[in-house]
């Protein structure tokens, strides 16, 4: 992982004309963005939430499982903010495979998958019936569930922000992208199998926001940061109400204490 | 200060238990009139803290099994799903999984306090070295919780450390690897692990809670040890357990408990890995397989060893060595208050710990200011075996301690200390 074997013909090649350091393809660090839940008080933003959601199912889900989100997360306070009916519209527009019939099949005459609508109770299903289909479609590659991404990953949302938009630079002489690979100097190694995901104007956001490349990671970042983390404001603000408590009972023991001990000194 | 019982039955009811199962008697004696040392300092109060951690472990540990599925394929979902749809589960997991930092954290603070004050020395050996009992204990549930979310260290963490065993085929042929076999109940880390480390998980906190009885116990019989370290000689040197120390202690509690809440709801995930937010997976191994930190200063000591048999001979040995501690201080004064040498090895001690702790978490060929840590780390693990076997027995013989004071109530009262306090 740290170090690229470059092929013994290119290594030589370079060995005439500069002195043979291995390069550290080692990952950049993280790029430096501003999250709305960044911070002890920080909370997801709605708009964000929504627009990022919005470019997680044009674009991401084509490759990308979600598997542990189910649609009635969805209107789940702490949220998107969608109403349970918008929840359920959006669930109803997904196929979910369905369970052996009546007559044990699962595929029809034709020979196609059986599937009904969605309802609030199912998760988001997979693009790819398993891992040999997504490879299969994707170069060999297997693109990883997003559901858990944020919290898989050093460097969080930061992390994905910085995937999606760190495509498109010229690799530093020396490294060789490899085929059916792609330059992300984010990515360890630097060889990403993911093509670049986004370009500007790729959704069009109902709320007016311009849909750059930039805009939209941050906005699919900040999703993704939800859907591995759908109880951070209530952890929060627990937490928020748990400590003033805790600090006031601090100092109620305290002053027990000295009051106890002072007839001791 | 195992004396005379000075619990009076009060009413009618008390009196008929009393005769018949003194349980009221013996609360009594070893919670309200205790005689406690009055010098105890904040480093006294960790003792609380840890029975409190071992029950914070246990009470959201139960809740946690009511909802984990111990299967190979269903028990990282069955965690994800305590995080998203059990109500409030993910608060039970983080107090879980942030409390067993909490926990090590307490007990690396009580055994250093230990170390210092010479609390092993006698007639307190038996605490020390159920202490040290309770310690490895920890160190094991610990580890099969650690297995139990199914994620990327877990299984690898769990390859790694179980295959420390098959280390033993370099004295007995196949032996090691029968031994491996066994554990895993399979021929790798797989659902038959899991089953048994959720057994075991379960099983290991009650005995710890058994052994706990029995260092508490053994703690009454000699009394506590005091920053001083020296022996309590009148009523003078005491205060009754309550409420001087139950109300120190609740207060030392609560700002514990504060701090666990900063993590639990702020930074959950401070002392996890990221990598173990993804399911397990034998067929892709990652970069750097990390312990837990509170392991760390003994996995340096591991990896340091280059070859496995005597890195495993070293790491059981920096363990087995604690339980000797009591016999390798030649001092007869306890405190290193007075110990003006010992003290400066306790604290390049505590360095060294923490150094071998910082190796650990580095990958193995890592190198800070132009030297490999691999050998950072085999110096650290020098100095730990030196510190107990080699310093400890010199220093308690050559150092002049310092003069102690005459009393503990002179200590605190100051010369004039003839008036009783209470």
């Amino acid at each position: 992982m740290m170090r690229i074997a470059l092929p013994l013909g290119l290594a030589l090649g370079l060995l005439a004309a500069v002195p043979a350091v291995a390069l550290d393809t080692t990952k950049l660090p993280v790029k430096d963005v501003d999250f709305s839940f960044d911070g002890p008080f920080g909370t997801y933003d709605q708009g964000a939430l929504q627009r990022g959601f919005q470019v997680y199912k044009e674009v991401c889900s084509a490759c990308h499982n979600l598997d542990h989100v189910a649609f009635h997360n969805l209107d789940e306070p702490g949220g998107l903010g969608f109403t349970e009916a918008q929840a359920k519209a959006i669930a109803a527009g997904y196929k979910i495979p369905v369970d052996p019939n009546d007559k044990g099949d699962i595929f029809d005459d034709k020979g196609v998958r059986l599937t009904r609508a969605g309802t609030l109770a199912d998760k988001f299903p997979p693009p790819f019936a398993n891992e040999e289909a997504a490879r299969a479609n994707n170069d060999g590659n297997l693109p990883p569930d997003l559901s858990m991404i944020v919290k898989a990953r050093d460097g969080g949302a930061h992390y994905v922000y910085s995937i999606i938009t760190g495509f498109k630079m010229t690799p530093p002489k020396g490294f060789t992208v490899t085929t059916g690979k792609y330059y992300n100097p984010y990515f360890e190694g630097w060889n990403i199998g993911m093509p670049p995901p986004l370009t500007d104007d790729m959704v069009t956001y109902s709320d007016g926001t311009k849909a750059t490349v930039a805009q939209e990671a941050h906005d699919v970042a900040t999703f993704l940061a939800w859907a591995s983390d759908p109880k951070m404001e209530e952890r929060k603000r627990m937490g928020f109400g748990a400590l003033v408590f805790l600090i006031v009972l601090a100092g109620l023991l305290f002053f027990s204490y000295r009051r106890v001990w002072a007839d001791l000194h | 200060m195992s004396g005379q019982s000075t619990y009076t039955p009060k009413s009618g009811l008390e009196k008929w238990i009393d005769q018949r199962l003194p349980l009221p008697r013996l609360m009594h004696d070893t919670m309200t009139t205790f005689p406690t040392p009055r010098n105890l300092n904040i480093w006294y109060t960790f003792g609380g803290i840890l029975t409190f951690c071992l029950g914070v472990q246990i009470v959201s540990g139960i809740v946690l099994a009511m909802h984990y599925v111990p299967n190979a394929s269903m028990a990282f979902d069955s965690v994800e799903s305590i995080m998203r749809d059990v109500n409030y589960g993910w608060l039970m997991r983080y107090i879980h999984s942030t409390g067993a930092s909490m926990f090590f954290l307490a007990v690396y603070i009580h055994m250093f306090r230990g170390l210092y004050y010479g609390s092993y020395k006698a007639p307190r050996e038996l605490i020390w070295i159920i202490g040290v009992l309770i310690y490895v204990l920890m160190m094991a549930t610990a580890f099969f919780g650690y297995v139990l979310p199914w994620g990327q260290m877990s299984f690898w963490g769990a390859t790694v450390i179980t295959s420390l065993f098959s280390s033993i085929d370099q004295i007995v042929p196949h032996l090691g690897t029968a031994i491996t076999t066994w554990l895993w109940g399979d021929f790798a880390v797989g659902d038959a692990t899991l089953n048994r480390f959720f057994s075991l998980h379960y099983l290991l906190p009650f005995i710890i809670a058994g052994v706990v009885g029995l260092h508490i116990w053994a703690l009454h019989v000699p009394g506590n040890n005091n920053p001083l370290g020296i022996d309590v000689k009148s009523p003078q040197d005491t205060v009754p357990f309550h409420p001087y120390y139950t109300v120190k202690d609740a207060f030392y509690l609560c700002c514990f408990v504060a701090l666990f809440a900063v993590f639990v709801f702020y930074a959950p995930n401070f002392f996890g890995n990221p990598d173990n937010y993804q399911q397990a997976n034998p067929l892709v191994t990652p970069p750097d397989i990390v312990p837990e930190w509170y392991l760390l200063p003994f996995y340096a000591m591991l990896r340091s060893i280059p070859q496995k048999l005597i890195g495993v001979l070293v790491l059981v040995g920096s363990l087995v060595t604690l339980v000797f501690i009591p016999w390798l201080d030649t001092s007869r004064v306890r405190s290193c208050r007075f110990r003006p040498l010992m003290k400066q090895f306790f604290w390049a001690f505590a360095v060294d710990a923490v150094l071998l702790g910082y190796c650990g978490a580095q990958s193995v060929d890592a190198v800070a200011f132009g030297i490999p840590l691999v050998w950072v780390a085999r110096l650290g693990t020098i100095y730990y075996f030196a510190y107990f076997w080699v310093i400890m027995p010199i220093v308690g013989l050559i150092e002049t301690p310092k003069k102690l004071p005459a009393s503990i109530a002179q200590s605190v009262l100051g010369e004039s200390a003839a008036a009783p306090a209470e």
